[in-house]
């Protein structure tokens, strides 16, 4: 089966290629994800499932891809290739992952079945794991906090959208001493519709979802695990659905224990993120968009990251803003399978977003 | 290049710079007044605040 669009029907003269499948790739990540395997320049499309829409062409569902000579298949006899990405809701993977491994080398799971550390955390947060062995070699695809494990990684577990975007917000602030995991945090994430993936329900159509500033799972969210694995304490956490289709917008309050200045906190988000492929960060300097703008970011892997410093209440507001699909999702996979495959951690992301946009 | 008063990222300067001329740091993104050119030194630069909740 050939694959690709026509812009990329033909392997990367410069460096290796690699072959991908996509599991579950009628979905709004699967197509993400379709989308940038389609314009990276070691991967070779070979194969993509749906249940759903096998025949179909993948162009049929998403419009980017009009014109790939690519079409989906059933999910129930997978061809060997080098590396299976798979988009399939939480708890597929889990059951799957060791028929995923029969044909390929290395796996890169976009839901929640291999984000976290130990089957009791499944017990507490999901419900329960069917192959807890394979914990223990899963490796987050967060590149900005996991790099160094990531490469040569075989089984890669992506993060959560709205835990990307407030770790990626919190994490210079534990990583620089400036919070030691004893204080209060308190984090509230606006979130766009397509977090609710392609399949959608009453809550999701449009004319529910138009307009609303509504909060969803304002305590207890699944992400809250991820956060409380990665930076080591808990967090009060909310989220609010609002009239987005893309964006992961996080706001977290955290006051400090002791005095930080501007220049704390700079060199914190500087010392993490300054030689960060896909961190931006704004703080307050100037022009339009001062802070994490989710519109700066649309379509791209790059995360916006920013603080104000509020002495009067001796709190810092952090800021940060991702594409929930990208950057939360399809994006963080491919750049993680690129630190695993040893490939240029740019390749197939280098789009930097469009301005002046629409709501994302 | 010189120090970002705001971040404290290197700002490269070009070489014709005037007191006065306004520059922003690419790190950052705060705007920069240049008070002096030899050596060059830079000052955050008023900027009108924005309040849209009068």
């Amino acid at each position: 089966m050939a694959a690709g669009t026509e812009a990329d029907l033909s392997a990367d003269d410069a460096g290796e290629t690699v072959t991908a499948t996509v599991i579950g790739g009628s979905g709004f990540t699967g197509g993400e994800l379709l989308r940038l395997l389609a314009g990276h320049p070691n991967v070779e499309i070979s194969e993509v499932t749906s249940r759903s829409k096998a025949g179909k062409s993948v162009g049929s569902v998403h419009p980017p891809l009009r014109g790939a000579d690519l079409r989906f298949t059933e999910p129930d006899d997978l061809e060997s290739v080098d590396v299976l990405f798979a988009a399939t809701p939480h708890g597929v993977s889990m059951g799957q992952i060791d028929e995923f491994f029969e044909v390929a080398d290395t796996v890169v799971d976009l839901s929640a079945d291999f984000r976290l550390e130990s089957e009791a955390q499944y017990d507490e947060w999901y419900d329960g794991h069917d192959a807890p062995a394979y914990l223990e070699q899963a490796e987050y695809a967060l590149p900005e906090i996991n790099r160094e494990n990531l490469e040569g990684a075989e089984l890669i577990a992506g993060g959560g959208c709205n835990a990307t975007a407030t770790i990626l917000g919190l994490y210079p602030l534990f990583e620089h001493d400036v919070l030691d995991g004893d204080e209060q945090v308190v984090v509230d994430v606006k979130v766009g519709s397509s977090e609710g993936g392609a399949g959608g329900g009453e809550a999701s159509s449009h004319p529910e979802r138009s307009g609303v500033v509504r909060p969803y799972a304002p305590t207890g969210h699944r992400h809250e695990a991820e956060i409380e694995q990665f930076l080591g304490t808990s967090v009060a956490f909310t989220c609010h659905a609002v009239d987005m289709v893309r964006g992961a917008s996080a706001t977290s309050h955290v006051f400090p224990s002791d005095p930080v200045s501007k220049g704390d906190l700079w060199n914190a988000y500087r010392g993490c993120y300054e030689d960060e492929p896909f961190v931006r960060m704004a703080a307050g300097g100037s022009g339009v968009y001062r802070y994490p703008e989710p519109k700066a970011v649309a379509g791209t892997n790059y995360a916006e990251v920013g603080f104000e410093l509020d002495p009067s209440n001796e709190r810092v507001v952090v800021f940060s803003a991702i594409d929930n699909m990208m950057k939360g999702s399809a994006g963080q996979a491919v750049h993680a399978a690129n630190v695993a495959l040893g490939f240029e951690e740019t390749a197939g992301l280098e789009c930097t977003g469009l301005h002046p946009v629409g709501a994302p | 290049m010189t120090e970002c008063v705001e971040c404290g990222a290197e700002v490269s300067l070009h070489d014709d710079l005037e007191a006065g001329e306004i520059i922003d740091c690419t790190t950052c993104g705060a705007e920069l007044e240049v008070v002096d050119t030899e050596p060059p030194v830079l000052e955050r630069a008023p900027e009108l605040e924005e309040d849209w909740g009068e």
